[in-house]
C-alpha cells in the first residue's frame, strides 16, 4: 500500500432501540493518508468527527465502507473487518489513541501507567522502568507527581501523560481525539511541541481540533466535517520551525 | 500473515437444561416460553449455544442480568455440574484437541486440578470454613499431586502473602475472616497450581467498595505478572470496564452479543446491552 490508511465509503449509524430511531453519525466519508502525514478534522460538535477517529481505532462497529490499514505485522488489513484479537494487537503494537479524557485503571500511579505500556510492548522490567523515568521528564511531569494517581493531576498534566502512554509505543498511526480541549497556552504550546516531534519521527497522524489557530502550522491538510461528510478540504504547505 | 494464535479455553455451543424439555420448547425459538422458562413442562434452559474463545494472558466479561446463565456456564467450565450438551477444548490437556466435557470424570477432575482455579461469590462454596486457610490452600495443591509438607506451607505463606493475608493469622480458618479477606484467601487458594486459566464468578459483589478495589487490584496485578487467562463474571460494568479486554453480554441464557469492551460499551448494538449500558450512567 502506497498509503497507511484508506478509508473508503465510511458509513455509520446508531440504531437506539429505546426511542425507535437510527442516527447517521458520517456517512460515506472517504480519505487517503500517506505515512508520515499529519491529517487535522475539524468540525462542530456532532459532525462526526470522533466517528472516524472511534471507526478506525475498533471501538465503533461498521455497517459500512472499508478502513485499509498497512500494518507491519498483518499487511494491510481492514480494520473494519478485524477481529477482536487482531484490534487488540493493532492497539496493543500499532496505532494509538488519545483523547483529552484519560481513560485509566483507578489506583494505578503514572509511573506505573506508563512503565505497563513498556511491558505490553515486550520489554524487560529493567529497561521499562528506566525509559519510564526518561519519558515521564521528557514530558516535563513533575518528579513529585511519578508516584501519584492521576485521577488528581490537572487537565494538561493529565494530557501530557496520556500522550506520553500513547508515544512509548512508537505508534505508527495516532489518533488524536481534541488532544488541547480545555488546556492553557502553556500547556497547549508544549503538546505541540511533543507533536511536532513525533511528525519529525514520521508518525502519522489523525487529529480532531477544535483550536483552529493551534493546528494551523501544524497539519498537513485539513477536511473540515458537516452532517457527517466532509464539506471542504483545505493542503497547507507547512515548515516545521526547528 | 501472522501466525494463527490457538486459543487456551474453547467452548461451543455448549447448553445446560434444568428439565427435560416437552414437545413445546424442542423448537427453542418457537416454542411457548417465558424467557428461557418453557411454560408446559418447566423447563428451564440455562444456557443455550454459548460458544466462545479465551485466549492466552487475556480477561474476558461476562455480563448479563441475575438468571442469565452466567454462573451456570461457570459451574459448566468448571465440571461442578454435568452440561446437556456441547464442546470444550482446553489447551493443556492432550493439545486441545479432546472434548473435555466427554472425559471421563477423573479426567475432568485432573484438569479441574491441574489447569484450573475458580473463585466463587460466595466463598463457603470454594472454601471449608473449618479449616485454617494455609490448610485450604494445601487441600488444592494436594490434590494436584503434592505431597511434600514443607514445600506446600512455603507456597501456601507466600500466596496468603501475596493476597495481603498476615502472615500471623495464616492458620486461622477463613470462618473468623471479613468477607474481602475470604475472597482473598479462595483467590490464593485457586492460583496454587498455577492454573493457566482461572475463573471469577461475581468476586467483589457484596464487598464494600474499598475492599472491593483492593481485590480487583489484586487480580489486576497478578494476571498482568502471570499471564493467566480470567474468565470474569459479573453484572457490575464498572469492574467489566477495568478488567476485561473483551466482553461477552448474556441474556436468558444465550449470548446475545460479543465485542471488545469498548465497543459493548461505547457501542452497544443489541436493545438489552443498550439497556445495561444506558442504566450505568
Amino acid at each position: 500500500m502506497d498509503n497507511l490508511l484508506e478509508i473508503k465509503d465510511l458509513s455509520k449509524s446508531f440504531i437506539l432501540h429505546n426511542l425507535g430511531k437510527n442516527i447517521q453519525a458520517v456517512k460515506d466519508i472517504t480519505i487517503q493518508i500517506k505515512k508520515g502525514e499529519f491529517i487535522g478534522i475539524t468540525g462542530k460538535s456532532g459532525s462526526g468527527k470522533s466517528t472516524i477517529l472511534k471507526s478506525i481505532y475498533g471501538t465503533y462497529r461498521l455497517q459500512e465502507g472499508s478502513i485499509w490499514y498497512d500494518s507491519t505485522h498483518y499487511g494491510p488489513i481492514n480494520l473494519a473487518k478485524a477481529t477482536e484479537r487482531e484490534m487488540i494487537y493493532l492497539r496493543k503494537h500499532e496505532i494509538g489513541y488519545v483523547s483529552q479524557f484519560l481513560n485509566v485503571m483507578p489506583r494505578t500511579t503514572a509511573r506505573q501507567l506508563v512503565t505497563e505500556a513498556i511491558l505490553e510492548m515486550g520489554q524487560t522490567k529493567e529497561i521499562a522502568h528506566m525509559e519510564t523515568e526518561k519519558i515521564l521528564d521528557h514530558f516535563e511531569l513533575g518528579r513529585e507527581l511519578w508516584d501519584s494517581y492521576p485521577a488528581t493531576f490537572s487537565g494538561g498534566e493529565k494530557l501530557r501523560l496520556n500522550i506520553a502512554r500513547a508515544m512509548v509505543k512508537r505508534p505508527r498511526l495516532l489518533l488524536l481525539d481534541e488532544p488541547t480541549a480545555s488546556l492553557d497556552h502553556e500547556s497547549k504550546w508544549k503538546v505541540k511541541t511533543l507533536l511536532e516531534q513525533l511528525m519529525k519521527e514520521g508518525t502519522t497522524m489523525l487529529g480532531i481540533f477544535h483550536d483552529l489557530e493551534f493546528m494551523n502550522g501544524l497539519v498537513n491538510k485539513e477536511y473540515s466535517m458537516k452532517n457527517g461528510q466532509f464539506s471542504r478540504t483545505i493542503q497547507k504547505n507547512i515548515t516545521i520551525s526547528l | 500473515m501472522a501466525e494463527l494464535e490457538v486459543p487456551v479455553l474453547s467452548v461451543k455451543q455448549l447448553n445446560k437444561q434444568f428439565g427435560n424439555g416437552c414437545s413445546t420448547c424442542e423448537d427453542r425459538e418457537s416454542g411457548d416460553m417465558v424467557k428461557n422458562y418453557c411454560r408446559e413442562c418447566g423447563t428451564v434452559y440455562a444456557c443455550r449455544d454459548v460458544t466462545f474463545d479465551v485466549y492466552q494472558g487475556e480477561v474476558l466479561g461476562i455480563v448479563g442480568e441475575s438468571g442469565s446463565g452466567k454462573s451456570t456456564l461457570m459451574k459448566s467450565l468448571y465440571f461442578d455440574q454435568e452440561v446437556t450438551n456441547g464442546e470444550m477444548y482446553v489447551a493443556g490437556f492432550e493439545n486441545g484437541t479432546k472434548n473435555v466435557l466427554n472425559e471421563s470424570a477423573q479426567k475432568k477432575r485432573y484438569i479441574r486440578n491441574h489447569l484450573m482455579g475458580k473463585v466463587y461469590q460466595n466463598p463457603i462454596l470454594g472454601l471449608k470454613m473449618n479449616f485454617s486457610s494455609i490448610g485450604n490452600i494445601a487441600e488444592k495443591l494436594i490434590s494436584a499431586g503434592n505431597r511434600h509438607v514443607g514445600s506446600m506451607e512455603t507456597r501456601g505463606a507466600s500466596l496468603l502473602e501475596e493476597v495481603n493475608i498476615p502472615i500471623h493469622r495464616m492458620k486461622e480458618e477463613p470462618k473468623n475472616f471479613s468477607g474481602g479477606m475470604q475472597q482473598r484467601v479462595q483467590i490464593a487458594k485457586a492460583l496454587s497450581n498455577n492454573p493457566p486459566i482461572l475463573l471469577l464468578d461475581e468476586v467483589t459483589t457484596g464487598l464494600d467498595l474499598s475492599v472491593q478495589a483492593s481485590v480487583l487490584d489484586l487480580i489486576k496485578g497478578l494476571q498482568r505478572e502471570l499471564n493467566i487467562s480470567i474468565v470474569l463474571v459479573s453484572h457490575d460494568l464498572g469492574v467489566i470496564r477495568m478488567l476485561a479486554d473483551r466482553t461477552l453480554v448474556m441474556l436468558e441464557g444465550r449470548v446475545v452479543e460479543q465485542g471488545l469492551t469498548d465497543q459493548i460499551l461505547e457501542d452497544p448494538q443489541h436493545p438489552y446491552t443498550q439497556q445495561l449500558v444506558h442504566s450505568l450512567l
